[in-house]
């Protein structure tokens, strides 16, 4: 099979661009903040940054519908802030604060939401694949219509339990959508680096599961496989694997020297391909009057921002008493 | 409105670090994720992106300069023609406090306390009411009936594993349940251990009770990642948003000439883990009504059984719904000169021994644990501070044993009431032997047991 690439579609509007323009531009400066709370020592421990793929998620997300559901790896605050969830609370959980969605219990790499069907953020690579296999075992079970996106990295594209999972959903038929994150790097590791394969997404083949290679730095491109993703899923014919080129441009957590690329490599990524930009010169080529419209935009993402940071660092620590709580739900019974 | 660029920590362990290199200089306009400078941290060379857009008002610390504590300024930036001295700064908050240490923390704590009422005292009310009509059932026809009946009452709850449907069980465990149920709620999974484990805690989060029977425990290790890391910890690392309520169950420990890679008896593992319950039963009443228990239980069970104990028939009550709460112990036999603690298959040993010793004129009160996790301490102190003597028993290795642990709690709770250590009677630390006569040395044995006690009550 040949590499079937997602044509962009033309007939966008206006109204729909900019959409994606603020959900995107929403999780760069987010994360940018979050790199600059790191820097201050408001954020411990591993923190990874999604600026560079921001319209990996964004595109996906336009193809969701109430219920469905989206799991991921640690590099999650892009997803989560797409999937709808509380700026404030994302902050908060990263600053380790009462008023974090895992009231501080979770941190970056661990975080739920079941009201927004975000079922985390995951520490360990390659463990969400089949979770999330599993999410989509329970809506088929129920007969719910209802499709579950599995995203994962080009490295955990080699762990074993991928292929046990992709085995299973097909033999199963489970609706789960694949989306394989394929930033090129895994921590350090380059994709030539790892594997001979020449994609991720025809491994699925050899398990009968279709799939795609899309564009990820292009909103529109990801959007439209994303939809024909979906449609296969809710039709009852089973998962489906997108393989989604982008690129990370900061490193892969806070304390990576990215002595493994160059610095030519990034700057060539970011000033010609980067996402968000793609998006505001379309508009710009669309309405040449769109300016004010898109300062008003930064501005008021940036409000949201700094008001999340706010939020975050005024948000007490947990209550001492927290250490021991939630360790197990009480039986109802 | 100027701002100033503080001395960034770039990683979890930094303190301070070296300027090591300014790559813009004053005046010089840069925008968001240009490289400003190159900082050594206690790992390695980074490069220090801008984040906001502006022009370099001053830099306030010089390269090469060492020991520049994090969250010093280094440098103001701010608009063309600003006023860029420090006071014009956006004012930072200083990085975040250390925690407090505990208040009021008293020494270890044995284990996260389990929720509802605090036990004081050891709950001693009957398991069925008197007079029950029993029935004789095996071991492995009390763990199916318990799959059978919580599947009949919740549709939710359902079989997974390798060759539970149309094989009915590698050991015969879920025999008819397909017959019932049919393959939407018995389902056949190909041997993958790892990959159907993390299906079933995804299942679990999407609203179903699943049963993963692993063909045995031993299998269980290539899926362990998801036992604990995505069953046990979610809950908690949800902050309370989202239990795991799944059961892992199949035969542990040594069956019969299966040798090393077939004879681990996980206990010990399972039980260091908070977030996980584990459950170990003995007879065949305590396998059902346990396992009910189990599978309605809103948390991640494992379920330890036995291949030996499948066949073995005990009473059962007939009841409608049968179940025994967990962390709640069984005392078999009423005794005043010892305690020998057991559960599992291990309570063949402590029985048998307190039989023989009887013969001896020594009373031992056995008590079988029936879960590990909650542990009915409560019930092993009073009777230890009665007898002032323990043995337990267990087919575990010795090192970081459930013994030690249980011993380590009774020297804590019960010290001015012993006599005599606690001593363990355990499988020996050795992988399984194959041979006959190696294989039953390396387990713990009845006469282990007895002269287990023989020491402990100075008779030996
Ligand atoms: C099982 C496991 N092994 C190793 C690690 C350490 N680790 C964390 S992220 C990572 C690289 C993963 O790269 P990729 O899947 O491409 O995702 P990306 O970080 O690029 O988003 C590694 C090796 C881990 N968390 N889990
Ligand atoms: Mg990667």
């Amino acid at each position: 099979m040949a590499a079937r690439k997602a044509t962009r579609k033309s007939n966008v509007s206006k109204e729909e661009l900019l959409g994606y323009y603020r959900e995107m531009l929403l999780i760069r400066r987010f994360e940018e903040k979050a790199g600059q709370l790191y820097g201050m020592g408001l954020i411990g421990g591993f923190c990874h940054l999604y600026i560079g793929q921001e319209a990996v998620v964004v595109g996906l997300e336009a193809c969701a519908e109430e219920g469905d559901k989206r799991i991921t790896t640690y590099r999650d605050h892009g997803h989560m802030l797409a999937s709808g969830m509380d700026p404030n609370g994302v902050m908060a959980e990263l600053t380790g604060r009462e008023g974090g969605y895992s009231k501080g219990k979770g941190g970056s790499m661990h975080m739920f939401s079941k009201e927004a069907h975000f079922y985390g953020g995951h520490g360990i690579v390659g463990a969400n694949v089949p979770l999330g296999a599993g999410l989509a075992f329970a809506d088929k079970y129920l007969g719910n219509d209802r499709v579950t996106f599995t995203y994962f990295g080009d490295g955990a594209a080699n762990q074993g339990q991928v292929y046990e999972t992709y085995n299973m959903a097909e033999l199963w038929n489970l609706p789960v959508v694949f989306v394989i994150e394929n930033n090129q790097y895994a921590m350090g590791t380059s994709i030539k680096r790892s594997t001979k394969s020449p994609s991720l997404w025809e491994r699925g083949a050899a398990y009968g599961i279709e799939g795609m290679e899309v564009d990820g730095m292009d909103v529109l491109a990801v959007k439209a496989a994303g939809q024909k993703a979906v449609e296969h899923c809710r039709a009852g014919k089973g998962p489906f694997i997108l393989e989604v080129m982008t690129y990370r441009y900061r490193g892969h957590s806070m304390s990576d020297p990215a002595k493994y690329r160059t610095r030519d490599e990034v700057q060539k990524m970011r000033e010609e391909r980067d996402a968000i930009e793609q998006v505001r010169a379309r508009l710009i080529e669309m309405d040449d009057k769109i300016e004010d419209e898109l300062k008003a935009i930064d501005k008021d993402i940036k409000a949201i921002v700094n008001a999340s940071a706010d939020y975050s660092k005024e948000s007490p620590e947990p209550a001492l008493a927290e250490l021991y709580t939630d360790i197990y739900v009480e039986a109802s019974a | 409105m100027a701002t100033e660029i503080l001395m960034p920590a770039l990683s979890p362990t930094m303190e301070e670090g070296t300027l090591a290199k300014w790559l813009v200089k004053e005046g010089d306009t840069v925008s968001s994720g240009d490289i400003i400078a190159e900082i050594e941290t206690d790992k390695a060379t980074m490069e220090f992106e801008a984040v906001d857009e502006g022009v370099v008002g001053r830099i306030l610390v010089a390269e090469g300069t060492e020991g520049v504590k994090v969250n010093t300024p280094i440098a103001v930036i701010g608009e063309e023609g600003e006023d860029m001295s420090l006071a014009a700064a956006e004012e930072q908050p200083a990085s975040v406090a250390v925690p407090a240490a505990l208040e009021g923390f008293e020494g270890k704590v044995a284990a996260a306390p389990a929720p509802g009422p605090a036990i004081a005292e050891p709950d001693r009310s009957p398991d069925y009411p008197e007079g029950t009509e029993m029935v004789s059932t095996t071991v492995r026809e009390a763990l199916r009936d318990a799959m059978a009946e919580e599947m009949r009452a919740d549709e939710t709850v359902f079989v997974m594993g390798e060759e539970v449907a149309e094989y009915q069980g590698a050991y015969k465990v879920t025999q008819g349940l397909l017959d019932e149920f049919g393959a939407r709620r018995v389902v056949d999974t190909p041997i993958t251990e790892h990959g159907f484990a993390g299906i079933g805690v995804g299942a679990s989060w999407g609203g179903l009770k699943p049963i993963v029977e692993f063909m045995t425990f031993n299998f269980a290790m290539q899926a362990i990642d998801h036992l604990i890391n995505s069953a046990a910890k979610t809950l908690y690392m949800s902050g309370g948003q989202m239990g795991s309520p799944i059961v892992f169950r199949g035969p542990n420990g040594a069956a019969a000439r299966v040798a090393a890679q077939h004879s681990q008896d996980y206990a010990a593992w399972y039980s260091s883990v908070p977030g996980l319950k584990v459950v170990q039963p003995y007879s065949a009443a305590d396998a059902k009504g346990l396992l009910k228990t189990a599978i309605r239980d809103p948390n991640p069970v494992v379920f330890l059984e036995n291949e030996i104990m499948y066949g073995r028939s005990f009473d059962v009550p007939k009841l409608d719904d049968f179940t025994i709460p967990f962390g709640k112990a069984r005392i078999w036999r009423e005794g005043s000169d010892v305690t020998i603690l057991s559960w599992g298959i291990g309570m063949n040993y402590a029985l048998e021994a307190s039989d023989e010793l009887a013969k001896e004129g020594i009373s031992a009160e056995v008590i079988d644990l029936r879960t590990l996790r909650p542990l009915d301490m409560a019930t092993v102190i009073e009777s230890v501070k009665k007898t002032n003597r323990c043995v337990t028993v267990e087919e575990g290795w010795p090192v970081a044993s459930m013994s030690d642990h249980i011993g380590a709690e009774i020297m804590r709770e019960a010290f001015d009431y012993l006599d005599a250590p606690v001593l363990a009677c355990t499988g020996k630390d050795v992988p399984m032997p194959y041979a006959a006569n190696l294989e039953k040395l390396a387990l713990t044995s009845t006469k282990e047991v007895m002269d287990a006690v023989k020491a402990v009550t100075y008779r030996a």
